[in-house]
Order: structure tokens, then C-alpha cells, then sequence
């Protein structure tokens, strides 16, 4: 089977001998959309870096789209379209201009590019601006230049680098809607961001990275169906004077006087929460995860 | 890639090139038409009417082809170095470096993007200059190859100098310190048979002497060394630097992580 990318024993040393992979390996499906988590400074960029020849690996295999870099990094470039996570481009060129441009370096003339970088400014809205400097976008906007930028050459393979990162939460979500189309139409998106509620809902399959090392690897689903604990946090209807005691549940009141925070683990029941509370003449008006599922997850096994 | 897109891809990088620094003209080509003005003005005319003939012509026709060659090699390094530097410094040369473009290409490209602004600063500067003297090209021949290959050179220059450079100060050290002394020092405004022997062998060493006295034998017909061994010693100079340049770029130094 032919993977979308393949990693294996990928290691990165740099020159002061900081070892940033320690031999990972990576496979990720054609079509997927996969999340590649990690904490600051646990290899992300650093395996995307080396994927778009940023970044020299030391040793191991990387092959995309059945193309091994190592014997045709041309090649396995084509199918790749990159969004990273600083901005990168002319900040005195235009957008079209950049965009058009980058077409060039994949070798597409200009009249084809010319109405693709039309329809990719348009999609992401942008067209209105596409003569204007680049450094007169705001940031939402700089961040959707890039992804048109990245998809000018109509790649296999779209990776984002922590893409909505300073996005406000309207522009982010009609940034997703057009990624999830873009992956409905065949595109495999590979995804880091530190917004885990994103790649909870988003990503089909995942991989956590710690200190060079993939901690886990597998669907979203299943990782989630991992979680032992959750804490909820309950708003009630009144006020409440002392501690709550819920025999079997780790109970907490909250500082604002009328939430509680319950700790519940895999085999026990929301229900005997509600119940309880009811005999104690309280009624919820409202409850949400403390945090994220992924989140905790997430902090699990990349703490120490 | 194919033969076509790798052609559509240096096109791209030379039209880039271009646009860059007709953008910015008062930045690129104003200034040294105002030197080569003053140079012309004060060096040629005032300065040089007292100094009588050199080489058998006017001091202002001796020095114009010189003062040419100045302005095409400060121009073509100036425009490499300060392109790809900045490129570097806004990261935007990741464009390049994730695209599928060869590297012996964003070499070829950059340096077609400097010799381009070196040969049209040059006309520029030819053009001024005819309001000052007139100008019989004795061997046009010999100064199309000179003046391309010489702007090939110090384009090739200007690149390795930013591949090096690690901030602005890095790409004006080398024109300031380097660059200037040995065009000055180059047989631009004399000709080395006023040194005593000494530094007229010391002379020889400098490369730029070679490319001006190269540079005037196609204008005036007069050098102070011999012609084709001059071209040979550019080629090997352009030789040289175009394989240190790619093994800098494949390498990635400077560029790469």
C-alpha cells in the first residue's frame, strides 16, 4: 500500500548536538486528515521541516507518495503544499504576485496560473486585496495567503503548521470549512495546532510527539475511548453554602458560589450526579467538560 | 520536472529579479547615475583637464570605460547579495527551497536577476557619459563578452556573500572593504604603468584590473595586459565561484536547518 507519507527511524541531530527525532516513525493515509500534537520544542516542525527540505535529516527514510526523498526530492516535492507557521513571503509583493510566482517554481505557466490564483483568492477571500502590498493584510488574511499559496500547484498533500494560530474564531472556522472541503475532494491534510478541541474535531487519525519520539499513533476515536477520567463541571440554579458530598465522586465547589466540579471515571454514571444532587434539593442548570477530552489525553502522555 | 517547467521556473526567478529592483529604482538605478554624473563631472572634466592624456586619450575618455565597469560590478553584487539576503531574512526563500526547482536553477535565475541590473545600470551609465565624451567602441566583441561575463562574476560574488551573511551589515562589508578598494585600486582611474614596479606586480593580483583594462581594450583599444588572458582568468574566477555557490546551496548552508 502506498502511504500518503511515510516515516520511518527519522532522526534529526543538530549541530549542537540536540537530538530533535530520535527515530520516528510515521505513516499517514491517502485522504486522511491527521493531527501531528505535540508540546513546544517535541519535533513537530521539525518533521515537517525535513518533509519540504527545510530542515536536513540525519538519518532515516521519508517517502511521499511512494517517492523516497532521498532519490527524488523533486519529485516527492510536487505532491506537497506547505503552510507554516511563520509568515514567509514578500511582504512588499502583492498576493497575486506571490502566489503566481510560487506557481512559477512548480514550473506552471502563467496563463494556468493566472485564473487558479483568481479562484484561490477568491475562495479564501482575498481577491479583493490582491493588488495590495502584503504587509497591509491583517493576519487572518496573511495566514489564507499562505494557503493559497500552498495549493497553486494543486498538491497531494497539504500540510498546515499551526494554521489559526492569532485567527479570530469566525475567520478560523470558515478556514476549516474550506479544509474539510479541500479533504472531501481527496487532499490529505496533516494538522499541528495547539487548539486540541480543532484537531478533535477535525482529524480522523492522530500522533503525539514528546522530546523526538511518537508517544501514540492511532484514530481519534480510539484514542478518545482511552480517556479513564473526565471532569465536568456543573452550574447550578442556586447559590451553594457548603461542600457537596456525592458518596463514590470526587466533588469540588467552585469559587463562584454556584458551580461544582465532579471528577468521573470509565463504568460510572452522570445519571447518579443528577439524581444526588436532586435529593439535595439542587437542580443543574448547565454542564460542560472541564476541558478538552483530547486535552487531558493529551497532557497524559506528554507530561514528565 | 521537465525541461519546460524548469524554464518556466528561471523565467519566474529572473522576472522576480527584475521587478524587484525596477520596483525599487530610486534605490537601484537613481543613485548610480548620480556618482557616475559627479564622477564624470569632477574626475573627467575638472579634475582631468588639468591632468593631460593618459594612454594616449583624454583623462575623461580614459576613466569612462573604467567608471562603466564600476558601476556594472558594485551594481550586479549589489543586487544578488541584497536579494537573497533579504530573502533569507524574511524567510521567503522557503518558497523556493519547498518548491521542486533545481538549486543549479535559483543560482542561474539570481544571477541573471544581478547581471540584468548590472548591464542596464551600465547603459544608463554609458548613456551619461556621452554627455561628457564621445565614445568609438574599438572592439564590440570583446566588450559585450567582458562586461557579461564581469557582471556574471560579481553576481556569483554577490550570492556567496549572502549565503555567508548573517545580517545587512555582512552584505556591505564586503563591497565596503573589499569590493571598492580593489575596483579603485583596479587601474580605474590610471594606468598601472604610473606605479613603480613593485605595486604594478602587486597590481596583477587584483582581479578587477583584468576586467576594466579587458573592459577598456573593447572600448579604446588600449590595455595595460593582454586581453585573452584576461577572459580566461574571469572564466576561471566565474568557474570557481559557480561551483562553491552550488555546493553552498546543495549544502544548504545558511538555508537549511
Amino acid at each position: 500500500m502506498t502511504y500518503a507519507i511515510e516515516i520511518s527511524d527519522l532522526k534529526k541531530r543538530y549541530d549542537n548536538g540536540f537530538e530533535a527525532l530520535k527515530g520516528v516513525d510515521l505513516k499517514v493515509e491517502k485522504g486522511d486528515f491527521f493531527a501531528l500534537l505535540g508540546p513546544n520544542g517535541a519535533g513537530k516542525s521539525t518533521t515537517i521541516g525535513i518533509l519540504c527540505s527545510l530542515v536536513n535529516k540525519s538519518e532515516g527514510k521519508v517517502s511521499i507518495f511512494g517517492v523516497d526523498i532521498d532519490k527524488n526530492f523533486a519529485g516527492a516535492k510536487q505532491f506537497l503544499g506547505v503552510v507554516p507557521q511563520e509568515f514567509n513571503f514578500n511582504v512588499f509583493e502583492t498576493p497575486f504576485n506571490i502566489i503566481v510566482t510560487q506557481a512559477g517554481f512548480y514550473g506552471i505557466p502563467y496563463d494556468i496560473a493566472a485564473p487558479r490564483a483568481e479562484k484561490y483568492l477568491k475562495q479564501l477571500g482575498l481577491w479583493e486585496k490582491r493588488n495590495n502590498p502584503s504587509m497591509q493584510l491583517s493576519g487572518g488574511m496573511k495566514r489564507r495567503l499562505m494557503i493559497a499559496r500552498a495549493l497553486i500547484h494543486e498538491p497531494q498533500v497539504l500540510i498546515l503548521d499551526e494554521p489559526t494560530a492569532g485567527v479570530d474564531i469566525e475567520l478560523r472556522r470558515s478556514m476549516w470549512e474550506f479544509i474539510k472541503e479541500l479533504n472531501d475532494n481527496g487532499t490529505t491534510i496533516i494538522l499541528t495546532t495547539h487548539y486540541l478541541e480543532e484537531a478533535e474535531q477535525l482529524c480522523r487519525n492522530i500522533a503525539i510527539i514528546n522530546k523526538g519520539e511518537i508517544v501514540e499513533n492511532t484514530s481519534v476515536k480510539s484514542l478518545l475511548k482511552t480517556l479513564n477520567q473526565e471532569t465536568f463541571i456543573l452550574d447550578l440554579a442556586t447559590n451553594i453554602a457548603g461542600d457537596i458530598v456525592i458518596e463514590g465522586y470526587k466533588v469540588a465547589r467552585l469559587a463562584d458560589g454556584h458551580s461544582i466540579e465532579v471528577e468521573i471515571s470509565k463504568g460510572q454514571s452522570i445519571n447518579d450526579i443528577f439524581v444526588a444532587l436532586n435529593e439535595q434539593g439542587l437542580q443543574v442548570q448547565s454542564m460542560r467538560n472541564k476541558s478538552n477530552r483530547l486535552e487531558e489525553l493529551f497532557v497524559k502522555l506528554t507530561k514528565g | 520536472m521537465t525541461n519546460i517547467q524548469i524554464m518556466v521556473a528561471f523565467l519566474t526567478i529572473v522576472r522576480r529579479e527584475i521587478r524587484r529592483f525596477m520596483r525599487i529604482w530610486p534605490q537601484t538605478l537613481l543613485p548610480p547615475a548620480i556618482t557616475m554624473t559627479l564622477y564624470f563631472a569632477i574626475f573627467g572634466n575638472l579634475i582631468g583637464s588639468r591632468i593631460g592624456e593618459m594612454g594616449g586619450f583624454s583623462y575623461m575618455e580614459y576613466i569612462v570605460p573604467g567608471l562603466i565597469m564600476m558601476s556594472i560590478i558594485t551594481n550586479s553584487y549589489a543586487n544578488v547579495s541584497a536579494s537573497f539576503y533579504s530573502a533569507k531574512f524574511q524567510h521567503n526563500v522557503q518558497e523556493l527551497l519547498v518548491s521542486p526547482t533545481p538549486n543549479w536553477i535559483i543560482l542561474m535565475g539570481y544571477v541573471v536577476g544581478g547581471v540584468t541590473r548590472g548591464l542596464f545600470v551600465g547603459f544608463i551609465v554609458t548613456l551619461l557619459s556621452l554627455f561628457f565624451t564621445k565614445m568609438n567602441l574599438e572592439n564590440i566583441f570583446i566588450t559585450v563578452i567582458v562586461v557579461f561575463l564581469t557582471a556574471v562574476l560579481f553576481s556569483l560574488g554577490g550570492f556567496v556573500n549572502a549565503v555567508y551573511a548573517k545580517s545587512f551589515d555582512d552584505i556591505s562589508i564586503i563591497p565596503t572593504f573589499v569590493l571598492v578598494p580593489l575596483t579603485y585600486l583596479g587601474g580605474v582611474f590610471y594606468s598601472i604603468d604610473l606605479l613603480p614596479s613593485f605595486w604594478q606586480n602587486m597590481t596583477l593580483l587584483n582581479p578587477v584590473l583584468y576586467m576594466v583594462n579587458a573592459f577598456r581594450y573593447g572600448v579604446l583599444g588600449v590595455s595595460d595586459i593582454n586581453v585573452g588572458y584576461a577572459i580566461v582568468i574571469i572564466l576561471a574566477f566565474i568557474l570557481v565561484l559557480f561551483v562553491y555557490a552550488l555546493r553552498l546551496l546543495n549544502r544548504g548552508h545558511g538555508i537549511r536547518s
